[in-house]
């Protein structure tokens, strides 16, 4: 994931997705794909582009969870924390998550990836886990750090 | 001839390394000079035993679950190409008793189809309601739809038709048809199952909507953490506007629809209809007052028919088998089926589609087989994290909306969590106001600050001050009537309800409880 600030390729983001009706979101969007976060320095220029205060772009960045306006961690791993997961047990797979995952994870919890059937669900980047314990937890962490 | 094999492409399956297994076949069938076609299905809604694969017989598409990647090679040793037995053979799937007792009206095609087979789909009844739609005037569309007693399965239970009509009604030279697809609550999936299972019937749906109220431009907001469902639905929007079935001149009829995906951002308020307008116009999820009601002022300030995924999805099904085949099914004013989702500790988690009338007690033993850990069921929450904690007292009676309104509960989006005896009510109830203080849109204050000091009340509670029970009581009326939504209104649900109900995990003794016991 790319951590720094990319002006030019925000800028044709920008352009790609202005006339949009209600284009904000499919912008940030289109920009946090790109460069994994919405840079601080990019929210004039979208500010301008949607004739929009930069209050207004700041203030949908920070209201919406999926926005980041920093870096990520190299992996990111989601851990559903919402009832469903919580009647098999995601409480305890969530401290047993924050304790073991390495430096580069950030654990996050999450409020339901609809695999309530499948209980504790995660997803780990863009990869969807069902009925995670503990253990099976481990070896998908090790399977990570021994690839990168 | 080829032999074909399901492998669904469904998320739960995908989360249980479904990829791995359809590459792990074609390896194992080419080593072994077979040829096979693997077809990525949907979900056949039966999660415990995801994945679950098929194979095509002459005597039907026989079910081998769960399966994983190691499996395969024992599969092709005991030839189950042609149904051969396995441990992990279930027979024919349709024998399924699971299956065979439900009545799939609205997903009828998931987990059967290739989701973005158009051809599949039409051989599969498909595009039916909108041929039906395109003879009849919009008013007839409508009243289709009224006749049918649909009502709003995002979990407000409003007749859909009468929304319509107040669209339909109202003058504009734009409208909108909005989707409903943030489904945010815990327990829910069958949005999810049927936009990744048979995205074609959901566009089908949208496109009889925009008939019938005169609508050009429609937008599905799918949650961002529903990815696969984006991919197909985007996939099945391109396929459905090549073959004519939207964008101009939708099969011939002169009519104008276009359609777009809207990607959320992870905020649950947004679930709620004029958040989620907001949201698409690209600002904060804050609720709107209401009135004017969205089918009058909607999607910029335009008249909008908002629904959820199920009921748009259902729409087909009414145009092309006529209202009164829907209206035959279910009870009292709660017409047709609802898809039921069995989550939670449960053995036997999954989707059942049914007709209203059905109990929790059917659901949770005869489809659920008990809880998953095999000790005793304490509790159910029932429709989402807004909705109310059933006690076994209460799990005989049908579910309908206006019975379990009468029990102060909410059938909701039909999410079902099961809790077994292990569960600590007075936790799960500062969990509620802890979600809403989250979630919270910030607009009003009941909402905003009554879920801050709930959470605060509940530690209270918990650490041994129950005469703070009293003052949870004052916070939970307050925000039941003074909210301007479901959020902060529906909080105290959950709250109360496991109060009233277990009141011992409250440290306080059952004859308090009962005092104003209402929920």
């Amino acid at each position: 994931m790319n951590s720094t600030h990319h002006p030019e390729k925000i800028a044709a983001l920008i352009a790609t997705h202005q006339q949009r009706p209600g284009a904000l979101l499919p912008m940030l969007h289109a920009i946090q794909e790109m460069a994994g976060f919405i840079p601080p320095e990019s929210v004039a220029a979208i500010a301008a582009a949607l004739n929009l205060s930069r209050a207004e772009v700041h203030g949908v960045i920070t209201f919406y969870h999926f926005f980041r306006s920093a870096p990520p961690a190299r992996h990111q791993i989601q851990i559903c924390c919402a009832e469903s997961c919580q009647s098999m047990g995601s409480e305890q797979l969530y401290k047993h998550a924050e304790l073991t995952a390495g430096a580069d994870c950030s654990v996050q919890a999450v409020y339901c990836l609809g695999l309530c059937a499948n209980s504790p669900a995660m997803m780990v980047d863009d990869t969807l886990h069902a009925r995670v314990t503990p253990a099976k937890f481990d070896n998908l962490i090790n399977k990570i750090a021994n690839k990168s | 001839m080829s032999i074909v094999i399901f492998v669904p492409g469904d998320s739960v399956s995908l989360a249980l390394s479904a990829d791995d297994i359809a590459s792990v076949i074609l390896k194992e069938a080419a080593k072994r000079d077979i040829t096979v076609t693997v077809v990525r299905n949907g979900s056949r809604g039966m999660l415990w035993l995801e994945p679950l694969i098929e194979v095509q017989t002459a005597g039907g598409r026989m079910a081998y679950g769960p399966v994983q990647p190691d499996d395969i090679p024992s599969l092709f040793d005991a030839d189950f190409l042609h149904g051969g037995a396995h441990p992990l053979s279930l027979g024919l799937t349709e024998e399924s008793p699971y299956l065979k007792n439900q009545q799939r009206l609205t997903f009828a095609r998931v987990g059967i189809t290739d989701p973005l087979s158009l051809n599949d789909y039409l051989v599969h009844g498909g595009y039916q309601g909108l041929r039906a739609a395109l003879t009849l005037p919009p008013a007839a569309i409508v009243q289709q739809v009224t006749d049918s007693g649909l009502r709003g399965r995002g979990g407000a239970a409003f007749p859909t038709g009468i929304k319509w009509n107040t669209v339909l009604k109202t003058e504009s030279t734009q409208k909108y048809i909005v989707c409903n697809a943030d489904e945010g609550d815990s327990g829910t999936f069958a949005d999810r199952m049927l936009m990744e299972g048979d995205p074609f019937v959901l566009i089908e749906g949208m496109t009889i909507a925009a008939l019938a109220v005169g609508a050009t431009q429609g937008y599905i907001y799918v949650r961002s953490e529903y990815p696969h469902a984006i991919t197909a639905l985007n996939k099945a929007i391109a396929i459905a506007r090549e073959a004519g079935y939207l964008g101009t001149d939708i099969s011939g009829s002169g009519q104008n629809f276009e359609l777009e995906v809207r990607k959320a951002a992870g905020a649950y308020v947004c679930g709620e209809e004029t958040a989620m307008l907001e949201s698409i116009e690209g600002r904060r999820g804050i609720v709107r007052a209401k009135p004017p009601l969205p089918a009058i002022a909607g999607l910029f300030g335009k008249p909008t028919v908002i629904n959820n995924v199920i009921s748009l999805a259902t729409v087909p099904l009414i145009l092309a088998r006529g209202a009164d085949f829907y209206k035959n099914y279910g009870m009292g004013r709660s017409r047709g089926t609802l898809p039921f989702q069995l989550a939670g500790n449960i053995k036997q988690g999954g989707l059942i589609e049914a007709a209203f009338g059905v109990t929790l007690r059917e659901l949770m033993y005869d489809f659920g087989g008990g809880s998953s850990t095999g000790r005793a069921i304490k509790a159910v929450q029932v429709g989402g994290p807004l909705g109310t904690y059933l006690p076994e007292s209460q799990w005989d009676t049908p579910m309908d909306y206006e019975a379990y309104t009468n029990l102060g509960a909410v059938l909701g989006h039909g999410g079902i969590v099961v809790h077994d005896d292990t569960a600590d009510l007075a936790k799960l109830a500062r969990y509620a106001m802890e979600f809403c203080a989250i979630e919270s849109c910030g607009k009003c204050t009941p909402c905003r600050i009554g879920a801050v000091r709930g959470v605060e009340v509940m530690d209270k509670i918990i650490a041994g001050q129950t005469a703070q029970v009293d003052l949870l009581r004052d916070l939970c009326d307050t925000m039941l009537h003074g909210s301007m939504c479901a959020m902060g209104g529906m909080t105290p649900y959950p709250v109360l309800s496991a109060l009233n109900h277990f009141p011992k995990d409250f440290g306080i003794a059952i004859k308090d409880a009962k005092d104003t016991a209402n929920y």
